[in-house]
C-alpha cells in the first residue's frame, strides 16, 4: 500500500488527465493497466506463453520419436552440448560407443570421446503434422551423419532408451493441455452453478452451496484414484484423455463457482445494474453486456489460479498410474519412472521432468495473484 | 449457536451420504459384479462352479435386485460393521485395513498440527515484520511449498537422504517394530518415524497458510482497535497477540474445514513415495487390483474420517468467534 | 491565562521516510494545553492533525518518526520535573505508563474501534488493570461504575456484551468511558463525532463538555468539522499540509481570521443565514500530493492572496503577537525576509 493512499491525501492536479482516461477506460482495459505493474506477474505471463509454445510446437522441438525404445541405449546419461569447434560456433555432441558386457553378453552404449557428431538446425528426423496439419519431418536440432548407434540424448534416457528431452516436449503439450481442457470444462460448471445460483437464489442457491461444501470437504485424491481405476482399461489414449479431465474439473470447478455467485451478488447491488434495470433493460442484457465485462477480470484471475491445481491433479493421478497412461506421455508418467529410489539412484536425471512442472506451476500462481490483484485492488 | 451446529451436523451427515453413494459407485463401476470376480478367483484356483451356482451366489449377495437396493443392503451392512470381504486377501476387508486406517489419521493429524504450529506463529512475524529479511525468506520458501507437488518434495528428500546420507528415509517404524504388538515402545518409535512424513505433507498446506495468515494480519493491522488498544498503554506484544492476531483468525480457522481433507488427500501420495504402512499402498494396490470392496471401504471410511475432522474444525471456529455464537454478522 | 498548561508541544516534527520519498506529515506545529480548557485542532483530512495526536501518544506507524520538537508533559505533583515525550522510546515502560493513564484517546470510529472479539468489559478491565493494582473484580464494579457515569443504560449486563450487540451513540460512549478508565488529565478525541448521526452527535458532544467540568480534563478535540470546533473548542489551531497556519483563541479564528486558509475554511461552513440558492464556497483546488509538496508557503497554489515571487520562494515563519496565545504564518502579516 502507498504511504499517500494510507494518509488518505487526495490525488493532485497532475493526475486530472489520467483520472479523465481512468474514467473513460473499461473494467478489462483498467485490468489490464494494473497488470502491467507487477513485474512478477507479467514475467510469469511471458513464461506461461513460452511453455504453451513448446506445447504448440513440441514435436518440432523434440528430435527424436518420443515411443522409439532402444533397451541397449537405457539409462544413457545427459549429453553436454560443445558449442565451439575449433573457434567457430559450430555445436557437437560425442559419439556413442557399443561395448559388450562379457558376462551378459549384452552391447550397452558409453559415450566415445574420439569422435565429434555434429548437430545442426532444421534437421529431418520423424513425420510428424506441424500444428496438426502440416505434414513434416523437420526439427528444430538433429544430428549431421549420425552413425547406427549415435544419439542425442540432451536430458539422457529413460530405462528403455528413450529420449527425455523429446519425451519432455510432448508431456508439455500433454499436460498443459489437458490442464486447459480441464479448467474449461470447470469454468463451464462454475459459471453455469455459480451463475445460476446467484440469478434463482433461494431453494436453488441453498443447494448448489451445500453441494460446494460437501465437494470441498470431501478427500479428492482416494476419490479421484477410485474414479480414475474405474476407467475401463480396453479405453483408448484419447478416451482416458477426455475421462481423466472431466474427473479432474468435476472436483475442481467449486473455486470457480464461489468467484462467480459471489461477484455476481455483488455486482447486482450496483448502481449501475440498478440503473441499467430502471431504464428497462432485459436480465440477458443486464447480464451480458453489463455484469458480464466487470467480473471477467475476477474469473480469469480465478481461473488461472485453478489451472495450477489442474495439472498437479493429473500429474499426480499420472504418477500413481491411474491417470493417463502409456503409451500417453505427460509429466507425471514421466516422474512415474522415477518413482523408486533405486531407479533414482542410477538415474537422477529422470528427476529432471519435476522442472517444468514446479516452474509453471509458480508461473501459474504469480500470474492468477498478479491478475487478482489487478483485478480487484482491495480484494 | 445450538442452530449452526445443527446446521453443521447435517451437512456432515449429507457429505457421509453423498461419500457413501461415491464410494458404492466405485465399486459398482468395473465390468461384471462381485460373483463374477469371485467365480474367477475360484476358477483360477482350480473349482468349478456352475451357472445355477453361480446365480445363487447372486441371489445370496442380492445382486439381481435394483441397483439402489442393493445400495440400501450395502449400507445397512456396513452401518452393522460388516464391510466385505477382500477378494485379493480373501480375508475381512476391516482386518486388512487394520492399523494402516488409524496410522493415516496419525500422519494427517500431525500434519495438520504441523501446519498450525508452524504457519501461525510465522506468519505473525512476517506480518508484524513485513519485508524483513525473515518475511522475504518465508515467503521464498511458502512459494516453493506451494510450487512443489508433495510426492515430488518427497521424491526429492528421498533422492537427497539416499544420495547424501545413504540413508532410507521411508516406513513409519524402525523394521524391529514393523510386525510388533503395540506397545510404548511401538509408539515412541512411531512418534520418531513421523516428523519427516509429517513435514512434507505439510508444507504445502503450511506454505498456504502463511500467506492467508499474513494476509489477514497485515489487514487487522491498520485497523483503528489496534490504535486503541496501543493508547490504552498495552505492550505492542501484548497489542498484537490480543487484539489482530485474535481477529485474524477467524479467517484463518475456517480454513481447517478444508485442510484436512486436502492432507488426508496428501498422505495417500507421500505414502506411495516413501512406503508408509497407511491405507494410501493399500488402496493403490486395490484399485489396481479391482479389489472393489476393499477400495470401496477405505474411500468411505477416509471420507467419513475426513468429515468428523472437519466438524470437529467447524467447532473450533464457533469457539473463536463470539459472532457465530451470537449468531449475528 | 488562570488555568495551568499539562501540555505543551513545541516545533514538532514527525516524518515518514520511505523509497518514494520523505511525507512531512507534521512540520513545526507548536501549542499549549490547559487543564479543563479544550484546544481544537482543524484542518482538512491528510492536514496532519491525526498524526500531531499519534505523536503525543508515541503511537505513530513505522516508518513515521518524530524527528524534532518537544511535547512536554507536566508533572502531576509540583515539583516534579517535566517530561518530553519526544524523547522517550515509544516502545518502553515509561511512554506505556503516561498512554491511557495519563493521556488517552478515543476516535473516530467507533465501529471499529473496539475488537469485536471480546466483550466490552474486557476491554474496559483490560484498561483499568494495565494502569491500577485493583483485583478483577474492583476493576470490573469500576467499569460498570464508568458505564453509568458516561450514560450507558443498564451497565451490569451491558458490560458482558460485544460491541457489535450495541448502537453507534452506545459504542462512543462506551469508548469514552474506556478512555477515562484511568483517570486520564488529557483526553485526545480524535473526529469523536465524525461517524455518527447530528443527534447523537450532539449527546457526545454535551457528555464529553461535562465530564470535561466535572475532572478538569484537557481536552485535545481534533476535527475538521469547523462547527464542532465553534462549539467546543477554547483554543484553535488550524493545519494545513503539516503547518500550523494559524492559531489562537476561538472567538479571535472566527471573528477575526487572519491566515487565508483559516477564512476559506470559514467561508465554506454553510449558513442558514445565507441567501437562499447562493452557492457555498469552497476552498478552490485540492491538497496537494504528499510527495509533491509546493515549494514556499504550502497554501500558496490555493491561495487567493498569493504573492508571486514571494509566497512559492519562501516559507513564511510563524508570527506571534504580544499576548503569545495568537499566531499567524502568511507574508501578509508580515515576516517578509
Amino acid at each position: 500500500m502507498k504511504l499517500a493512499h494510507f494518509f488518505g491525501f487526495g490525488r493532485t492536479a497532475e493526475i486530472g488527465s489520467a483520472e479523465d482516461r481512468l474514467a473513460q477506460a473499461s473494467q478489462l482495459k483498467l485490468t489490464w493497466w494494473r497488470f502491467r505493474r507487477h513485474k512478477l506477474a507479467v514475467a510469469s505471463a511471458v513464461i506461461v506463453i513460452l511453455f504453451y509454445l513448446v506445447a504448440v510446437f513440441a514435436d518440432f522441438l523434440a528430435y527424436s520419436d518420443p515411443h522409439d525404445t532402444d533397451s541397449r541405449r537405457s539409462y544413457i546419461p545427459p549429453q553436454a552440448i560443445n558449442f565451439i569447434d575449433d573457434g567457430a560456433f559450430r555445436p557437437y555432441i560425442y559419439g556413442l560407443k557399443g561395448t559388450r558386457d562379457m558376462r551378459t553378453f549384452r552391447i550397452s552404449y558409453q559415450p566415445d570421446l574420439s569422435r565429434k557428431v555434429y548437430l545442426t538446425f532444421f534437421a529431418e528426423g520423424y513425420s510428424y503434422r506441424l500444428l496438426g496439419l502440416i505434414p513434416t519431418n523437420r526439427h528444430l536440432i538433429g544430428l549431421v551423419d549420425p552413425r547406427p548407434e549415435d544419439n542425442l540424448f540432451i536430458l539422457g534416457s529413460d530405462l528403455l532408451g528413450r529420449d527425455l528431452w523429446s519425451r519432455l516436449m510432448v508431456a508439455t503439450r500433454v499436460s498443459l493441455t489437458i490442464g486447459l481442457a480441464g479448467v474449461t470444462v470447470s469454468l463451464f460448471l462454475g459459471v453455469l452453478l455459480g451463475g445460476v445460483s446467484a440469478i434463482y437464489g433461494g431453494a436453488v442457491d441453498m443447494a448448489v452451496q451445500r453441494l460446494i461444501e460437501i465437494i470441498r470437504s470431501m478427500p479428492t485424491i482416494p476419490l479421484w484414484m477410485g474414479l480414475a481405476a474405474a476407467l475401463p482399461q480396453s479405453w483408448s489414449v484419447l478416451q482416458v484423455y477426455f475421462a481423466i479431465t472431466v474427473l479432474i474439473s468435476l472436483l475442481g470447478w467449486t473455486d470457480l463457482a464461489r468467484v462467480v455467485r459471489g461477484k455476481f451478488l455483488a455486482l447486482r447491488e450496483e448502481d449501475f445494474v440498478t440503473a441499467a434495470e430502471l431504464a428497462g433493460a432485459g436480465q440477458m442484457r443486464i447480464v451480458f453486456r453489463h455484469m458480464l465485462p466487470s467480473f471477467l477480470s475476477h474469473v480469469i484471475a480465478a481461473t488461472s489460479l485453478v489451472l495450477p491445481a489442474m495439472i498437479i491433479s493429473e500429474t499426480s493421478l499420472s504418477f500413481l498410474g491411474l491417470g493417463l497412461r502409456p503409451p500417453a506421455i505427460s509429466w507425471g508418467i514421466l516422474l512415474q519412472d522415477a518413482q523408486n529410489i533405486e531407479t533414482l539412484a542410477l538415474a537422477p536425471w529422470l528427476l529432471m521432468a519435476a522442472i517444468p512442472v514446479i516452474v509453471v506451476i509458480l508461473a501459474f500462481n504469480f500470474l492468477g495473484d498478479g491478475l487478482r490483484d489487478a483485478a480487484d485492488p482491495y480484494g | 449457536m445450538l442452530a449452526y451446529m445443527t446446521k453443521r451436523l447435517l451437512l456432515a451427515l449429507l457429505t457421509v451420504w453423498a461419500i457413501s453413494v461415491l464410494s458404492f459407485i466405485i465399486i459398482q463401476l468395473p465390468p461384471g459384479d462381485f460373483v463374477d470376480a469371485y467365480i474367477a478367483n475360484l476358477s483360477a484356483s482350480g473349482s468349478v462352479v456352475s451357472m445355477a451356482e453361480a446365480e445363487s451366489l447372486r441371489i445370496l449377495y442380492g445382486l439381481d435386485q435394483p441397483i439402489y437396493v442393493q445400495y440400501g443392503k450395502w449400507m445397512l451392512r456396513v452401518l452393522a460393521g460388516d464391510f466385505g470381504e477382500s477378494m485379493e486377501w480373501k480375508r475381512p476387508v476391516i482386518v486388512v485395513i487394520g492399523d494402516r486406517l488409524w496410522l493415516t489419521v496419525v500422519l494427517s493429524f500431525a500434519a495438520l498440527i504441523l501446519t498450525w504450529g508452524l504457519a501461525l506463529p510465522i506468519g505473525i512475524y512476517s506480518a508484524v515484520r513485513q519485508y524483513s529479511f525473515g518475511d522475504y525468506v518465508f515467503t521464498f520458501i511458502g512459494f516453493i511449498g506451494l510450487a512443489v507437488p508433495n510426492f515430488l518434495l518427497a521424491l526429492v528428500i528421498m533422492y537427497f537422504s539416499f544420495t547424501l546420507f545413504g540413508a532410507n528415509v521411508g516406513g513409519l517404524f524402525s523394521p524391529e517394530y514393523d510386525l510388533a504388538p503395540w506397545g510404548w515402545g511401538k509408539v515412541w518409535d512411531l512418534i520418531k518415524h513421523l516428523p519427516l512424513p509429517a513435514a512434507i505433507l505439510a508444507l504445502a498446506g503450511t506454505a498456504q497458510l502463511i500467506r492467508i495468515m499474513r494476509a489477514n494480519l497485515l489487514d487487522e493491522l491498520r485497523r483503528p482497535y489496534v490504535v486503541t488498544a496501543r493508547a490504552k498503554g498495552l505492550p505492542d506484544t501484548r497489542v498484537i497477540l490480543k487484539y489482530p492476531v485474535r481477529a485474524a483468525l477467524n479467517p484463518f480457522a475456517s480454513t481447517i474445514a478444508y485442510l484436512f481433507p486436502y492432507l488426508v488427500s496428501g498422505s495417500i501420495i507421500i505414502s506411495l513415495v516413501l512406503s508408509l504402512p497407511t491405507v494410501g499402498p493399500l488402496l493403490l494396490k486395490s484399485l489396481i487390483a479391482q479389489d472393489m470392496f476393499l477400495a470401496g471401504t477405505i474411500i468411505l471410511l477416509l471420507g467419513v474420517l475426513t468429515v468428523i475432522g472437519t466438524f470437529i474444525s467447524d467447532l473450533i471456529l464457533m469457539w473463536v468467534d463470539p459472532r457465530i455464537r451470537y449468531q449475528m454478522d | 491565562m488562570a488555568e495551568p498548561a499539562v501540555l505543551e508541544v513545541e516545533d514538532l516534527k514527525t516524518y515518514f521516510r520511505s523509497e518514494e520519498g520523505i511525507v512531512r506529515a507534521v512540520d513545526g506545529v507548536s501549542f499549549e494545553v490547559r487543564a479543563g480548557r479544550t484546544l481544537g485542532i482543524v484542518g482538512e483530512s491528510g492536514c496532519g492533525k491525526s498524526i500531531t495526536a499519534r505523536s503525543i501518544l508515541g503511537i505513530v506507524d513505522r516508518p513515521g518518526r518524530i524527528e524534532a520538537g518537544s511535547i512536554r508533559l507536566m508533572p502531576s505533583e509540583p515539583g516534579q520535573p517535566a517530561v518530553d515525550l519526544a524523547k522517550l522510546d515509544p516502545a518502553g515502560a515509561q511512554m506505556r505508563a503516561i498512554r491511557g493513564k495519563e493521556i488517552a484517546l478515543i476516535f473516530q470510529e467507533p465501529m471499529s474501534s473496539f475488537s469485536h472479539h471480546y466483550t466490552i468489559g474486557n476491554q474496559i478491565i483490560e484498561s483499568i488493570r494495565l494502569h491500577s493494582t485493583l483485583s478483577a473484580s474492583e476493576a470490573r464494579a469500576r467499569a460498570v461504575e464508568l458505564l453509568r457515569m458516561v450514560g450507558v443504560p443498564r451497565p451490569e449486563r451491558r458490560i458482558d456484551e460485544y460491541p457489535f450487540q450495541l448502537s453507534g451513540g452506545l459504542r462512543q460512549r462506551v469508548m469514552i468511558a474506556m478512555a477515562l478508565a484511568c483517570d486520564p488529565r488529557i483526553l485526545i478525541a480524535d473526529e469523536p463525532t465524525t461517524a455518527l448521526d447530528v443527534t447523537t452527535q450532539a449527546q457526545v458532544l454535551d457528555l464529553l463538555r461535562s465530564l470535561q467540568r466535572e475532572r478538569g480534563l484537557a481536552l485535545i478535540l481534533i476535527t475538521h468539522d469547523m462547527g464542532v470546533i465553534a462549539e467546543m473548542a477554547d483554543e484553535v489551531v488550524v493545519m494545513y499540509l503539516g503547518r500550523a497556519v494559524e492559531r489562537g483563541p476561538v472567538d479571535d479564528i472566527f471573528h477575526a481570521p487572519k491566515h487565508p486558509y483559516t477564512q476559506a475554511l470559514l467561508r465554506s461552513i454553510p449558513s442558514i443565514m445565507a441567501e437562499p440558492r447562493s452557492r457555498l464556497a469552497t476552498v478552490s483546488g485540492s491538497i496537494p500530493h504528499p510527495f509533491n509538496r509546493p515549494t514556499g508557503c504550502p497554501f500558496h497554489p490555493r491561495c487567493p492572496d498569493f504573492m508571486p515571487g514571494l509566497c512559492e520562494t519562501a516559507e513564511p515563519p510563524a508570527l506571534i503577537d504580544a499576548t503569545g496565545e495568537r499566531e499567524v504564518a502568511c507574508f501578509l502579516h508580515g515576516g517578509r525576509p
